[in-house]
């Protein structure tokens, strides 16, 4: 067993260790078969590890890192029902994306690259969620988030590119550094960076206390980063630059739910701390709000997903702020199938149509497109939240949790659903449903994708259509599997939660499931109006109209002010410190005594003349010989 | 008596190459005799760990009148920057063998002997063997940046030895001042030294000759402007000795006499000289930004996370000073890495300038690849080198000062930015007129750079050893302190 754990990330950094040496001689259709096939040997055992799991929870012991003194930081494992169910999502469903990678990439140049850096990712990612403690949680951290700015930046000709991985790479270093300090603080509280310690020691805390709070805050700066939330999300709408597959495993699955799964494996501590969960509340239903505003009135295809992907993660983080940390984890794990799925049918179709990602130039590829359509309807039936779909059961949990504790938020939480459900089914009828309104002679070759590609589509659509029966609730006659699964983990979480807590009789509960049924119902009707009925016989409006409209389509200009307000003004100001404080104050001051003591010194005049350095040379050399001397005699 | 060899014997080859006629085996001879000195420090490390972990001494009366001893050994803090040193010079001299040097059998002797003053330095444990080795090193290290340097080489040399002369002079003050306040008979021994008697005037006088002296070395803000200029003129093997191992004798002064000596006046003045160290994290990182030579990039970075060092191991506190440590190693490596890849992009392009290259990676993916990972190197990340010291040394900064350790965090964030964005205009995009014909690296240039990368890699990883260097340097400063 314990061998078993450890050889699962292992795999793919064999993967990318042979890939990335052999970037240039290994035929494609070895890579073809190696990059997903370390992935393909991780699920496995992974799968294994699920139901060989008799313990809730199995530490590893690596080697040891970072120790010395009474400090030491373990390479060590942490196998619990929440690192497997990580585990399984980052193999499980990156193995598809590997899949269909192998037709998606097929074309590319970089193709074995490419698997080198999806290898890496994995194996970080793994080491992220099977870490048992911060430090070793930080290593997947940062790892992942180098191979997202690697990806993000594969096709690296392309300025405009790089410049979206760099963005990537330096918001997720701001949320790091909040991250970092947060350890820090854990450490010089409790002396240990291991989850176990930690959490036992803090139970012992009173609710509220300024060291948890600090701590709590610190680490969600962290997931703030990682998990795009306000103000550091706008990277994830630029890192749609990468190749589609990246933003499907990347982007959508795995690497921005570490957040909310570092929330979630924290659940002990922020519980303990009311002022974050407060904040992260807000801070979530800010998020949300404003992603799906956004996520209304954008054109291009994988952006409209990835606000869509901002404003999720938002509902996951408004999850863990009322404690429900089977709920988050529920959703986290529908998402990442419905979100993926969504994802590579978006693949599908830039490929079937060669590059294209303007959905106003797109329409009625139905017909031609059946498998990508199909897929790509149970998907945003899912993400709309319909029953018997996955995303019903999953946000159903959420709405549930969050009615329980507050309605002003519940009511916030529907609008978006309201909202998802409007903007995915725009997508979904722009792009699929009317008539082609692309002028290219695309038209002519447009085909369905390969199998190869269409498999994991398939897959994952079933996997979107009946994920959700994981976790039926008991209102409808349910067992909760997954709650099952993963009450030892949250255990402790869950009896300190301080959230007050209102039992709703389930009658109500009833009658809010059906009240968001015909919402969302509505919103697919509106969408519907607007972009199937109205199209037939007008065209589409390229310009928004009003003025909430233009902001909304400009992304309320928050790039721009980001950079008038940080960027701009940085590179203002290394370049009067350079030329102000530099060379005009410190160097001529240097300069100035300088001068002052060449003026008066005899000595240093000689120096000019190079002679005193040869002098001295001499000197030392005696000086030692001397010294040699009289060692010998 | 390895010790004493690893002194010794790169002094007598260096006398010896000085008068042995121009050629090609010079560099040859140079780089066989830096190999041996490596073998040799492998061989003093083997003995280290066999025999108890403690001093390897070296100790010889010598002008007793005077109190002052050849005593030289090695400890664990020795150990690790005498490792450094002896890993570097290979490298560096391999990576200049394939240019023309003119007069190569001084320049090579030069080196060399800048090796034995270096291991002079880290290895003496009498104060003015420390001094005349501590001197030692500046005249090979003037005429390398004097001779064979670039633009305006005499004028920028002669700042570069002025200033870090005039730092020393006042090291040589402190330590006589020093000697006559030890107990009788006086001694230059560093036990003595230690135990000096010292009223607070006093104190602060020899703590501040001896801060601007190292500040100088290191270089620490406000005192590193002759440093870019000196990184930007020096020929490359003069930039990697001065980048990667004179600014550790800097760092090694506070470590081994600076702070057991005069550490009270660091408690006494509460953080007020970590100020300046920490300013320099933030004010090197936001002028790095905006440089377009790529040396002098390297060189404001360099002055960046040098602060950060410099900090950790003044904050007194066990952690940053082992993060300190282990830095230092880093460091070094990290950055005699990133000079060798901008030498082997000038010598393909003729320029240093970022705004003239572009799209390297297109035409020399194994050039962006080692690049890229002593770049991450350099950034700090998880399993490389650079993120065991820097985070060691933050962690102990934040238990001193948790303003402090968050303001110097923000090297994290702002390292990532200027090195980011060059490497994107450097060798991302498409090509220029300057990088169209660009060959990739041959299998021979790559050896020095895979010897870096696994070191980056190792440290990183694996950095139990290095830690247990640093254990033991850590702890007789701590001993001492307490």
């Amino acid at each position: 067993m314990t061998i078993l754990a450890k050889l699962i990330p292992l795999f793919p950094l064999l993967g990318f260790i042979i890939l990335g040496l052999g970037y240039r001689s290994i035929p494609k259709r070895i890579a073809s078969i190696l990059g997903p096939g370390t992935v393909f040997l991780s699920f496995i055992f992974s799968v294994f590890l699920l139901f060989n799991i008799h313990h809730s929870l199995m530490n590893i012991r690596y080697f040891s890192w970072i120790s010395f003194g009474n400090l030491s930081i373990s390479f060590d494992f942490l196998i619990d029902p929440l690192s497997i169910l990580m585990m399984l999502v980052i193999t499980g469903v990156g193995l598809l994306i590997h899949v269909y990678s192998i037709g998606y990439m097929s074309h590319d140049e970089g193709f074995n690259r490419f698997f080198a850096y999806t290898n890496l990712f994995v194996f970080f990612m793994l080491i992220l969620v099977m870490g048992s403690n911060y430090a070793v949680m930080f290593i997947g951290w940062e790892g992942v988030g180098l191979c997202s700015y690697l990806l993000i930046g594969f096709w690296f000709k392309n300025q405009q590119f790089n410049n979206a991985a760099k963005k990537a790479f330096i918001m997720n270093r701001i949320g790091d550094l909040g991250f970092l300090l947060g350890m820090f603080l854990i450490f010089t509280s409790f002396r240990s960076f291991n989850y176990v310690t930690v959490f036992d020691l803090a139970k012992t805390m009173p609710s509220g206390s300024g060291t948890i709070t600090a701590i709590t805050l610190l680490l969600f700066i962290g997931a703030v980063g990682k998990s795009a939330q306000i103000p550091l999300y706008t990277w994830l709408p630029d890192a749609m630059a990468g190749p589609t597959p990246v933003s499907a495993l990347i982007h959508a699955a795995t690497m921005v739910t570490a957040g909310v799964y570092m929330v979630a494996r924290s659940g002990v501590l922020y519980v303990l701390a009311p002022a974050t969960m407060e904040i992260m509340g807000l801070t979530a239903m800010a998020t949300m709000i404003l992603a799906a505003a956004i996520a209304i009135f954008q054109n291009d295809i994988k952006k409209v997903l990835a606000y869509s992907t901002i404003s999720q993660l938002g509902y996951m983080f408004l999850a863990l702020s009322v404690g429900a940390f089977t709920g988050t984890m529920f959703h986290l794990m529908t998402h990442a199938f419905f979100k993926a799925l969504l994802f590579l049918g978006a693949g599908s179709v830039i490929h079937a149509l060669e590059g294209e990602q303007d959905i106003r130039k797109m329409g009625g590829l139905k017909n031609v497109l059946p498998k990508t359509y199909w897929t790509f309807l149970v998907g945003t039936l899912a993400i709309a939240g319909l029953p018997p779909l996955s995303g019903f059961f999953s946000k159903d949990e959420i709405l549930a949790g969050v009615f329980s504790s507050s309605q002003t938020m519940w009511i916030i939480a529907v609008a978006v659903t309201m909202m998802t459900a409007f903007y995915m089914f725009r997508l979904l009828f722009l792009t699929f449903s009317g008539n082609y309104r692309g002028t290219h002679p695309q038209s002519l070759k447009i085909h369905e994708s390969p199998a190869v590609m269409t498999i994991p589509l398939l897959i994952l659509a079933f996997l979107a259509f009946f994920g959700g029966f994981l976790n039926i609730p008991e209102l409808m006659g349910g067992s909760g599997v997954l709650k099952e699964f993963l009450s030892p983990v949250f255990a402790d979480a869950v009896k300190l939660n301080q959230v007050p807590y209102l039992l709703v009789p389930e009658k109500r509960e009833w009658y809010n499931i059906a009240l968001v049924i015909i919402l969302v119902v509505l919103a697919i009707l509106a969408a519907y109006r607007k972009f199937v009925i109205k199209l037939r016989t007008g065209s589409i409006e390229t310009e928004a109209g009003s003025f909430i409209e233009r902001l909304a389509a400009n992304k309320f200009y928050i790039d721009e002010l980001y950079d008038a307000i940080f960027v701009k003004p940085a590179l203002k100001i290394s370049g009067a410190l350079h030329e102000f404080v530099e060379v005009r104050f410190i160097d001529r001051v240097v300069n100035g005594a300088g001068t002052m003591i060449v003026r008066f010194s005899n000595i240093i005049r000689y120096l000019q003349a190079g002679h005193v350095g040869m002098y001295m040379f001499f000197m030392i050399i005696g000086i030692l010989l001397i010294l040699f001397f009289n060692i010998l005699f | 008596m390895l010790t004493l060899t690893l002194i010794v014997f790169p002094l007598l080859v260096a006398i010896g190459l000085f008068f042995i006629k121009d050629g090609k085996w010079a560099g040859n001879l140079a780089l066989a005799t830096a190999l041996i000195e490596f073998g040799i420090s492998v061989a003093a490390l083997v003995q280290y760990f066999l025999f108890c972990h403690c001093l390897l001494l070296f100790h010889l009366e010598w002008l007793a009148d005077y109190g002052i001893s050849l005593k030289f050994g090695i400890d664990g803090l020795s150990m690790l920057l005498i490792l450094l040193t002896t890993f570097l010079i290979p490298i560096i001299i391999y990576s200049s063998l394939g240019q023309k040097i003119q007069r190569s059998s001084s320049f090579y002797s030069l080196i060399i002997l800048m090796q034995a003053g270096l291991i002079g330095v880290f290895t003496a444990f009498d104060g003015m063997m420390f001094y005349i080795f501590w001197e030692l090193t500046l005249i090979p290290a003037y005429f390398i940046a004097a001779y064979w340097g670039g633009e305006n080489r005499i004028r920028i040399t002669l700042k570069f030895f002025a200033y870090t002369f005039s730092g020393s002079l006042l090291m040589l003050i402190a330590i006589i001042y020093l000697y006559f306040r030890t107990p009788l008979p006086h001694s230059f021994d560093h036990i003595w030294l230690y135990a000096s008697n010292l009223n607070p005037g006093e104190q602060l006088w020899i703590f501040l000759a001896f801060f601007i002296a190292f500040a100088i070395k290191v270089p620490v803000f406000p005192f590193h402007t002759w440093q870019p200029d000196t990184y930007v003129t020096a020929p490359y093997s003069g930039s990697m000795l001065l980048g990667g191992l004179m600014s550790k004798m800097g760092l090694f002064g506070m470590i081994r006499w600076m702070i057991p000596i005069t550490y009270t006046e660091l408690t006494r003045t509460g953080g007020f000289f970590v100020i300046f160290p920490v300013i320099g994290i933030v004010y090197a990182s936001l002028i790095a930004l905006r440089q377009d030579d790529l040396k002098r990039l390297v060189a404001y970075s360099s002055v960046a996370h040098l602060g950060l060092v410099a900090a950790g191991a003044m904050t007194l506190n066990a952690i940053a000073m082992q993060g300190a440590m282990i830095q230092m190693v880093s460091h070094g490596i990290n950055i005699v890495g990133l000079f060798i890849l901008v030498q082997y992009i000038e010598a393909r392009t003729k320029t240093r300038s970022i705004a003239e290259l572009g799209g390297i990676a297109l035409k020399a993916p194994r050039l962006a690849v080692f690049f890229m990972i002593i770049l991450l190197g350099s950034i700090a990340l998880p399993l490389t080198d650079g993120f065991v010291g820097e985070f060691l040394i933050l962690l102990g900064m934040f238990k001193y000062n948790a303003v402090f350790a968050a303001v110097s965090g923000l090297t994290i964030i702002f390292g990532a930015v200027y090195m980011l964005w060059m490497y994107q205009r450097v060798m991302l995009g498409n090509t220029k007129a300057a990088t169209e014909q660009i060959s990739d690296l041959n299998w021979k240039e790559m050896i020095p750079l895979i010897a870096i990368v696994i070191m980056v890699i190792w440290i990183g990883v694996a950095p139990g050893m290095f830690m247990k260097l640093a254990e033991n340097g850590v702890g007789q400063v701590i001993g001492i302190i307490r």
